[in-house]
């Protein structure tokens, strides 16, 4: 590891019942400090009740220029939202 | 190509769509975005400074914590906005490092003495106030990282201010000697704060193009005003005199006018002859130094504890 610590991307469940979301990073020489870090950094005010790290590398991201072809498939599939069907308007709870 | 890849990303700007850290970017925008944003990270750290000064000698325990709590509070806003930076593709040493040469700036506010226990109240009041005004309309910035960092640290700053005006408000109600030394604290952080929104728009050749591209959406005058206008009124529950003898209402415009801003000051503090530039630049280089074993002996552990791990695993 050269002197420049490797980055962390942070991750918080604001309350119980939440999804971990992304909250930002920081640079940390390992997870133990990471979590350190995140805790002093991200959660000065409670705004979470747990805490993930993951260091940035082994995040793997879509290619925004490949945006397109990737959710180009789903555009078209209107079959597959409610409003799709067509139904009576006497027809309650559906 | 290049003529069309500007167009889809003005277009993209136009729709209120954000930019975010893979998406193409003209060179100039990510060139801009650095510097704007390394040079407001770097004001957060160097700005803990002036106040760090008065920590140990806060006249209350009260007045501690608060004092403690909004330097840290600083410290986070560093960190957020060195993380926006490095999204685009600058490393966290090289923007320390730019500090610490000299070649990026940060907000000339901080290069001015703190003399005073008001001095802590009216940068609470007047610094935060002026950075409020600055920042709110970051939040919704073009750059993504940007503006969710702005979000962040717009919700801490109204703390600052109010911890700041409380202790002002406590002076005011205080004996006669405290009570100067509210005025003569405001009499010199005045001008100094009317600076932090930068030159006038006539001599800010950048902001056209900042507020093409979304990054800025008010201009220098614009935020100036509105600061002298709230402050304005603030200052009488404070029953403090701002030092400016041509502040009066404008009828017709529906603002204060206000006087002329000593502009060979301010650039005289930019080039780094304000009262502390020194001072400053060389606590900070002093921290970092003296901090080199803390980091060295990091990552000297890390290693370790991961060998004697892969150890286990063979
Ligand atoms: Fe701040
Ligand atoms: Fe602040």
């Amino acid at each position: 590891m050269e002197n420049n610590w490797p980055i962390w991307e942070i991750f918080i469940r604001s309350k119980n019942g939440l999804n971990h979301k992304h909250v930002g990073s920081l640079h940390a020489t390992d997870a133990e400090m990471a979590m350190q870090n995140a805790r002093d950094v991200y959660t000065r005010r409670n705004e979470g009740i747990s805490i993930w790290v993951v260091e940035s590398k082994h995040i793997s991201a879509s290619d925004p220029d490949e945006g397109e072809s990737l959710f180009d498939p789903a555009n078209d599939k209107v079959y597959r939202h409610p409003t799709f069907y067509n139904l009576p308007d006497e027809l309650k709870h559906m | 190509m290049e003529k069309n890849l500007n167009d889809i990303f003005q277009a993209k700007i136009d729709r209120e769509e954000k930019i975010e850290p893979k998406d193409w970017m003209p060179d100039a925008y990510r060139k801009t975005l650095i510097r704007q944003i390394s040079q407001h990270a770097h004001s957060e750290i160097v700005g803990m400074l002036p106040e760090g000064n008065w920590i140990t000698r806060a006249p209350t325990l009260r007045r501690k914590v608060a004092l403690m709590a909004k330097v840290q509070d600083e410290a986070g806003h560093g960190l957020y906005l060195y993380s926006a930076c490095e999204t685009l593709g600058i490393d966290r040493d090289t923007l320390f490092e730019q500090l610490h040469s000299g070649k990026a700036k940060y907000s000339s506010i901080f290069n001015y003495p703190t003399l005073s226990w008001a001095d802590i109240g009216s940068i609470g009041w007047l610094v935060d106030g002026a950075a409020i005004m600055n920042q709110v309309p970051l939040c919704r910035c073009s750059y993504g990282p940007y503006a969710r960092a702005m979000v962040r640290v717009c919700k801490e700053e109204s703390f600052h201010q109010r911890q700041g005006f409380e202790i002002l408000l406590n002076l005011s109600k205080g004996s006669d000697e405290q009570k100067a030394m509210l005025q003569e604290s405001v009499n010199r952080w005045w001008w100094p704060a009317m600076m932090m929104f930068g030159p006038s728009d006539a001599d800010s050749p950048n902001t056209q193009q900042s507020m093409q591209w979304k990054i800025k959406r008010f201009t220098n005058d614009e935020l100036r005003q509105k600061f002298v206008d709230i402050c304005y009124e603030q200052a009488k529950i404070l029953n403090v005199t701002l030092p400016d003898p041509d502040i009066k209402w404008n009828e017709e415009r529906g603002h204060y006018d206000f006087g002329e801003i000593n502009w060979d000051e301010f650039w005289q503090v930019v080039k780094g002859n304000g009262p502390c530039n020194k001072e400053r630049i060389a606590a900070r280089k002093t921290a970092w130094e003296e901090g080199a074993w803390v980091r060295e002996a990091a990552v000297a552990h890390a290693n370790k504890r991961a060998a004697r791990k892969t150890k286990k695993v063979a």
